[in-house]
């Protein structure tokens, strides 16, 4: 056993990066769950619907289920593996003590697209809903929504530079306003109460209930992963928490629970308002579901409810999605697997400001000219392929470092079931991304590829090799 | 193992190795779309129905439209006319997870060569 308690509250491991000034630790579970959940609550406001245009609503109720198998098997891994590895950057950081630097260069790689992606969808789905609510309040021409995607992401930005603690508490204000308004909206229309709206028979009869047949419940998997991308980023906040062991399983297993019950009611509630072809478009039907679901209500303080609801959980993702895609990419920075400048800490503020800001205008390039289920679906791939790699890595840091070598904050039950399961469940997800969307499946991996020769044959050359190994870990098995 | 020490890199060097790497991001995302190979979308058949009735709504669907604006049907029947195709073929599919699974072999393989180094030089005294 090694000497080293990850438990420790005294903890302060991250030191022998060289950087002058370090992350500052002053986040707790609460943190965690809002960067978790605030990150991902938007995919029940907007996006999820495309699964319900893939196979109907049955599909996306089998796609919202079988995904929420796959991600607890994500959240359980990563509470694992991230409870020890406790380090910003998240599964870059394991991958790099487990697997390998380019297997390390990758999942950064995978984590900055799929963050920098979500945040693009997010401040597209916000300059929507700023042009719906200027139309519902009698503004006759169209709304150039632009400028409100501009100023979405380069206020989230500045709040980012300015400091972790106020933005991630910024965070948990809105996110829980978010989550209320779904749970409202559930109990004023599903007749719990008395009263209820719901009209499900009729919504699903016939040929509504799967309009394709099977292939459409396969294909529905494509978009039920965005019921729940982004809950894994709880682990960028690693560095930053005061308590890494606690804090970190914590705020992720209740996010993801939290998710489990907000997916859920969301599709309930608007499978059983709206006709399941103009749920299904997402793009030229219902871009925020919940909100069309609420003006079907009739009620206006629900419109209004659902429309704050649906703007704050655009701006928690964005918000989150740009804490996340900072910390990877300053993590990349820092260990010299990017240039080493994008590796610095703001003196005062403490945050990897030069990350934030450099992420700025790639964000800004997809949301401005990129439509919408085109960014969801780059960003899904690349969670994809991030789900992919944890599999592997959780049998290898088992096999590494079994029970006992080393301590661990948190340890999952019946590995190596979860592990196994997620791996089937990306199997079937890769099948359903190829209907329809293989072309970008297959340019994303080509990029990849090219990306690892790079890596691998020019930029490793200059990256110390002991110094990577960061952890107080014994030496691993087998090697 | 020697002790390797990394070669100090040029500020030229690291910005060009940025531009190399947002040259690879921009292309592999924006050039399906440029090439229009971008997938996922959907068809309307020709001579589609643009009546309620011909499109197969009932009573309730047709409420909720309305509640939605939409009293004119031919202002959303290309919303309910269109569907997915999802033919394929067995080939391409197969291609795809040999290209999947290729990637994630040459990953471990060449991951753990460096990993080697990275324990060796960590550990070996």
């Amino acid at each position: 056993m090694a000497n080293f308690d990850i438990t420790s509250k005294e903890r302060d491991g991250m030191g022998p990066h060289g950087t002058q000034v370090g992350l500052l630790r002053v986040l707790g579970p609460a943190h965690v769950w809002a960067l978790g959940v605030g990150i991902v609550l938007v995919g029940e406001y907007m996006g999820w619907n495309f699964a319900v245009g893939k196979g109907g609503a049955y599909a996306a109720l089998v796609a919202c289920w079988f995904a929420g198998i796959l991600y607890t098997c994500v959240a359980m891994i990563d509470s694992e593996v991230t409870s020890t590895v406790a380090a910003a950057g998240g599964q870059y950081t394991q991958a790099k003590h487990i697997i390998g630097p380019l297997m390390a260069f990758n999942v950064g790689l995978y984590l900055v697209f799929a963050y920098t992606m979500l945040e693009a969808a997010n401040a597209i789905t916000a300059g929507y809903l700023i042009s719906q609510v200027a139309a519902l309040t009698g503004y006759a021409g169209t709304l150039d929504q632009q400028p409100f995607i501009v100023l979405a992401i380069v206020f989230l930005a500045w709040l980012n530079y300015r400091g972790v603690l106020a933005t991630l508490t910024f965070n948990l204000v809105i996110t829980a306003i978010a989550f209320s308004a779904i749970i409202i909206l559930f109990l004023a229309t599903s007749g719990v109460f008395g009263g209820g709206m719901m009209r499900h028979a009729d919504l699903m009869a016939d040929n509504a209930a799967l309009p394709y047949g099977w292939i459409g419940i396969l294909a529905a998997m494509h978009f039920g992963l965005w019921y729940y991308l982004g809950i894994e980023g709880t682990t960028q906040a690693a560095e930053e928490v005061r308590s890494p062991a606690r804090a970190l399983p914590f705020g992720t297993l209740a996010g993801i629970m939290t998710l489990l019950i907000a997916a859920t009611l969301t599709w309930y509630v608007c499978t059983g308002l709206i006709p399941w072809e103009y749920l299904g478009d997402g793009t030229n039907g219902s871009v925020a579901p919940l909100f069309d679901a609420a003006r079907l209500t009739g009620s206006q303080p629900l419109v209004w409810l659902l429309g704050v609801g649906t703007l704050f959980a655009t701006l928690a993702s964005a918000n989150g999605c740009i804490n996340d895609a900072s910390r990877a990419w300053f993590a990349l920075g820092r260990d010299k697997y990017l240039p080493g400048w994008f590796g610095a800490v703001h003196p005062r503020f403490r945050t990897p400001y030069r990350s934030i800001v450099f992420l700025v205008p790639i964000a800004l390039a997809f949301a401005l000219k990129v439509p919408l289920d085109q960014v969801i679906t780059f960003s899904i791939l690349s969670g994809l392929l991030e789900y992919t790699f944890m599999p592997l890595n959780m049998i290898l840091f088992r096999r590494k470092w079994p029970m006992g070598k080393i301590k661990r904050g948190y340890e999952h039950p019946f590995h190596p079931l979860p592990a196994l399961t997620l791996l089937a469940l990306c199997a079937i997800t890769f099948v359903a991304v190829f209907l329809g969307y293989g072309t970008q499946l297959v340019a994303m991996i080509a990029f990849y590829i090219v990306a690892s020769l790079w890596f691998h044959f020019w930029r490793y050359r200059f990256v110390n090799r002991g110094a990577q190994f960061t952890m107080p870990w014994p030496r691993p098995e087998g090697y | 193992m020697a002790h390797y020490v990394a070669p100090k890199q040029s500020k030229i060097s690291q910005l060009f190795d940025v531009a190399v790497l947002l040259a690879l991001t921009f292309g592999a995302l924006y050039l399906p779309l440029l090439l229009k190979l971008a997938g996922g979308g959907k068809s309307v058949p020709d001579g589609a129905p643009t009546t309620w009735e011909g499109m197969g709504q009932n009573a309730t669907e047709i409420a909720q439209y309305n509640a939605l604006g939409f009293t004119d049907p031919a202002a959303v029947a290309d919303i309910i006319n269109a569907r997915f195709d999802y033919s394929f073929s067995w080939g391409a599919l197969i291609l795809m997870f040999v290209i999947i699974v290729g990637y994630y072999v040459m990953m471990l393989r060449l991951s753990d060569r460096e990993y080697r180094d990275v324990i060796s030089e960590k550990f070996d005294k």
